[in-house]
């Protein structure tokens, strides 16, 4: 488990993850910065993603889609807001398929940041911040749940299988 | 579902304002353990019976706790259903990047490995 501090605030709707690996930091900005990469590991095993467009340079969008069991493809995009190469970038994120509008849906803001680990490896740390609980009630109910225990399911499927 | 719980976004500001205080999460926490006084909460605090009458009533509000009379005494008892949707809520979007945060590392271990 990579996770090594979680702190929620519910005054400032916003999360904040901190995470280890032995990566070194360029290795680990890779999987942010290569859109191959990111699709490996950004959407849930039942809802892989998929990104269209991806230009992590301020003012650039990123787009994605993801594919769900039932062939439905929600879609998702990033703002980039500001990026430092291999240290960190942060990004306005949205649901649907226009890139900038908010589709109805409510946005959220994501810093990363990746920094050198003393004797070696990556300490990187996410930030999500929520525009008001109901936002982040409204994402969590848009299937960010049913895709948690799709996942859980999936496992489960494996292990019975093998 | 849980989240029906908050959907309302009048309430669920309520709620996470209610909680971003320290006394009113222990106030929410000793009233989960078992109902408590008004005039008891208020001997764990530094403060009046006032002021912790004022935490209550912001609890209150947002659906945390119920007040009821016995005799003189004003009890306070948590409404659990309530503070576990709140709760959930965070737990819900830790566990979504918890489990991101994995695939992460296996992505990462995949890309050293190639």
């Amino acid at each position: 488990m990579p996770v090594i501090d979680i702190t929620k605030d519910p005054a400032t709707c916003s999360m904040t993850i901190v995470c280890e690996y032995d990566a070194p930091v360029e290795r680990c900005w890779q999987l942010w910065s290569d859109p191959r990469q990111l699709e490996r590991w950004w959407g849930p095993p039942v809802y892989p993603a998929t990104f269209v467009a991806h230009d992590l340079t301020p003012g650039a969008f990123c787009t994605y889609f993801m594919t769900g069991p039932d062939g439905d493809t929600p879609h998702g995009w990033w703002r980039v807001v500001s990026v430092e190469p291999p240290h960190g970038f942060e990004v306005e994120d949205g649901f649907g398929d226009e890139p900038g509008s908010d589709n109805g849906m409510p946005l959220t803001t994501m810093r990363v940041r990746l920094a050198d680990r003393s004797g070696g490896g990556t300490r990187m740390t996410v930030t999500s911040t929520y525009a008001s609980a109901e936002a982040m009630a409204q994402l969590l109910e848009m299937g960010m749940e049913e895709g948690i225990r799709l996942a859980a399911g999936q496992i489960d499927a494996i292990l019975e299988a093998g | 579902m849980v989240v029906d719980l908050l959907a309302d976004d009048a309430r669920a500001d309520l709620v996470f304002n209610a909680l971003a205080d320290a006394t009113r999460r222990d106030i929410v926490r000793r009233s989960v353990a078992g109902e408590l006084s008004v005039s008891a909460l208020a001997r764990s605090y530094p403060m009046s019976v006032t002021a912790v009458q004022k935490h209550v009533a912001v609890l209150e509000r947002a659906g945390l706790v119920h007040k009821e009379r016995h005799g003189r005494e004003q009890r306070v008892r948590a409404d659990v259903e309530a503070v576990q949707a709140a709760a959930r809520l965070l737990d819900d979007l830790e566990q979504l990047w918890r489990e991101r945060l994995d695939r992460f590392a296996t992505a990462l271990d995949d890309l050293i490995d190639h």
